[in-house]
């Protein structure tokens, strides 16, 4: 068999494998005979299962990213982080405050923040992390929310944390609180939400369950989206 | 009968530690007692600023076993009137960090009272857990 | 009105983690206050919580990241034109002030803490060391306490106010604003606001506890009894003070003394604002006096200041 492509090495939990050049860290560790059980998810960088810490060759930055997103260079080193252990508060949502009091509650670990500012330089999703646990601090939980949005709780932050803080946990109670409390309420919502209710749609639901595959993809393709 | 003092390395080097780390010359403290007189929570302590001092000179690792290490809030009274211009402010934040730096806290997050923090200022969260944890 | 005329001073404002949450009352008394004197006090945009105790160790630079951040962010301000030419970095809260001041001392007279400090954020812009932090008292006491008097409309006649200047405005003598054995910035301040302040009460520099108020209220508790009464027995009815958490303390930890003794008798404490912007005539929407623990509105009336 003939090799076409470049290859290069890199180093997996210490142990020196070649891999085409261009892989992800997910296909180089696939290729390198690993197989995924943990740590693995959509393969398509959204559903944050596949944090890994790298280091590039010459580089004393530690790095951080999805597997499926991050493509190797020749010389870098690789662990895997399939699962970051972390605290995670129990909550009824109807019983908080959108204020800073709850975090007091919930997370008082964020008031040890030291503003290093090393979860947002980990972040894979560029997210200003330190800046959001900073608008918590502040009490501005919206500010909060929405620059967490893209969290997708892959962890690396709360496991970079010299203060540890769980970020990713604190920033998704940030988002249920705006979204709860304190974003403007969607009049069109409220109504679409009575007419499912009120079984509106289920014709049409019933129609859709039954649909061929190829129908119902050609049906999503040719919908109508009526931006107002 | 007087009996002469003889400091072990072990003592030395907790002595010396406590002098990088706060950067105070413990050595030139002369126990005048200034600083117990002037601090607002020496009746709260098991040893005095002033033992604290004697302690920390003589490199006594019981020094940390005290509560007075964590009682000190770094108000600074001594520190503005110790006739030496020791800062003995820098010298209970270094035997803090001594113990914080293993990672030995004086506080546990999670036993504080959640009803009562709630009610509380986000000024003293952030003060106590800089002082108190590590 | 002639004074609206004069031109408005933009200054960077740096208004801490408390002022934003539990003491919103605080801040609008002082921005609204000060907007009347002619400063507009500009929000640092993005700015971290600085600690609010600065570190003492040596070899512990990781602490003064924060405060640097901010330095940073007032130089920045300069840069893009939200002020101009002014790296006074304007403070409420005494335990800010503090813990800026000691870092701002700290890295502007070590070079190489500053370069490490540089390099560790290498994200960010270098400081160069420009700001200058400043208490509202100390920009108060700068603009003239008697410029001050003259705009006041509702002259705290006769009301007796202690100082309470806590620790973190006069210790260390390097950070201070004021004498740290015998301070008078603030007793000048109630002066020109038309109050009486009362003299050389002992606890005034005395610590109330600080941040014990989180897990060992006993001993905040014993403190903040000891002041009280002793700016009582110097014929005080209420307390100024700069701090939010000796705010906190003296006024929230009354109601826990007085289950511990019932025949204690509790007084009003004011946040220096809130003085401030009674004295210049601003109404109660913005001095939030409902939020203050020991109901402070009796007192005033009894003296004529409120309705």
């Amino acid at each position: 068999m003939s090799e076409e492509r470049n290859m290069v090495t890199v180093y997996i939990l210490g142990e020196h494998f070649m891999v085409p050049e261009g892989s992800t860290i997910m296909t180089a560790l696939e290729y390198s005979g690993f197989q995924l059980k943990r740590g693995v998810g959509c393969r398509e960088g959204f559903c944050g299962a596949c944090a890994t810490v790298y280091r590039e060759k010459g580089e004393y930055k530690l790095k951080g990213g999805l597997a499926c997103q991050t493509v190797v260079s020749d010389g870098m080193t690789i662990a895997r982080i399939p699962f970051v252990p972390a605290e995670k508060a129990a909550y009824n949502l109807e019983e908080l405050k959108p204020d800073v009091s709850t975090f007091v509650e919930l997370y008082p670990s964020v008031f040890r923040c030291v503003s290093c500012n090393t979860c947002t330089k980990i972040c894979p999703q560029d997210i200003n992390v330190m800046d959001y646990i900073q608008d918590i601090i502040k009490g501005d939980i919206a500010s909060a929310a929405q620059t967490s949005f893209d969290c997708i709780r892959c962890g690396l932050c709360a496991l970079r944390c010299p203060a540890e803080i769980v970020q990713f946990n604190v920033g998704m109670l940030a988002q249920r609180l705006y979204g709860k409390y304190l974003a403007p309420k969607s009049p069109e919502l409220e109504t679409r939400v009575a007419e499912i209710e009120e079984g509106k749609y289920e014709s049409e639901i019933k129609r859709l369950k039954v649909l061929p595959k190829e129908e119902l993809v050609k049906e999503y393709y040719e919908r109508d989206i009526k931006i107002t | 009968m007087a009996g002469k003092i003889v400091l072990s390395h072990h003592n030395i080097d907790f002595q010396k530690q406590i002098e990088k780390i706060s950067g105070e010359k413990i050595t030139s403290c002369d126990q005048c007692g200034v600083c117990s007189g002037s601090c607002p929570f020496t009746d709260e302590m098991e040893i005095t600023p002033s033992t604290m001092m004697k302690m920390s000179q003589l490199g006594l690792p019981e020094v940390m076993e005290a509560n007075s290490i964590w009682i000190c809030a770094s108000c600074f009274n001594c520190m503005a009137r110790c006739p030496r211009g020791l800062d003995l402010s820098k010298v209970a934040e270094a035997l803090r960090q001594i113990s914080l730096r293993q990672a030995v806290d004086s506080i546990t997050i999670e036993n504080i009272d959640k009803e009562e923090a709630a009610r509380l200022p986000s000024i003293a969260l952030v003060g106590a857990f800089r002082k108190l944890t590590g | 009105m002639e004074n609206d005329k004069t031109e408005t001073v933009k200054i960077p404002y740096f208004p801490g983690c408390t002022l934003k949450t539990t003491a919103k009352n605080f801040e609008q008394s002082a921005l609204r206050s000060m907007e009347k004197l002619g400063v507009e006090m500009v929000e640092l945009p993005k700015w971290n919580c600085c600690g609010t105790v600065s570190s003492l160790a040596s070899d512990d630079l990781m602490k003064h990241l924060a405060p640097v951040r901010d330095f940073i962010r007032v130089e920045e301000m300069n840069n893009t034109g939200l002020v101009d030419n002014e790296y006074r970095m304007l403070t409420l809260c005494s335990m800010c002030f503090n813990t800026l001041k000691q870092t701002n001392i700290r890295v502007t007279s070590s070079p190489e803490d500053l370069q490490s400090v540089n390099q560790f954020m290498y994200l960010e812009k270098d400081y160069e060391g420009k700001v200058d932090v400043t208490h509202l008292f100390e920009l108060l006491d700068s603009m003239g306490f008697d410029t001050i008097a003259e705009r006041v409309v509702r002259s705290l006649d006769g009301l007796k106010i202690a100082p309470y200047y806590g620790c973190l405005l006069l210790r260390p003598k390097s950070v201070g604003i004021d004498n740290p054995e015998n301070p008078s910035i603030i007793e000048r301040f109630i002066s020109s606001l038309g109050g009486s302040p009362v003299m050389n009460w002992e606890a005034k520099s005395r610590c109330c506890g600080s941040y014990h108020t989180v897990d060992n209220k006993a001993i905040v508790i014993k403190s903040v009894k000891g002041i009280i009464e002793n700016a009582r027995e110097f014929g005080a009815e209420t307390i100024i003070t700069s701090c939010p958490l000796c705010a906190f303390n003296l006024d929230n930890r009354q109601e826990d003394i007085m289950k511990e003794f019932p025949d204690f008798d509790p007084m009003p404490v004011f946040y220096f604002t809130q003085l401030l912007g009674l004295a210049l005539g601003l109404g109660d929407e913005v001095l939030g006096l409902d939020d203050n623990c020991i109901d402070p509105r009796p007192l005033l009336k009894r003296s004529g200041l409120y309705e």
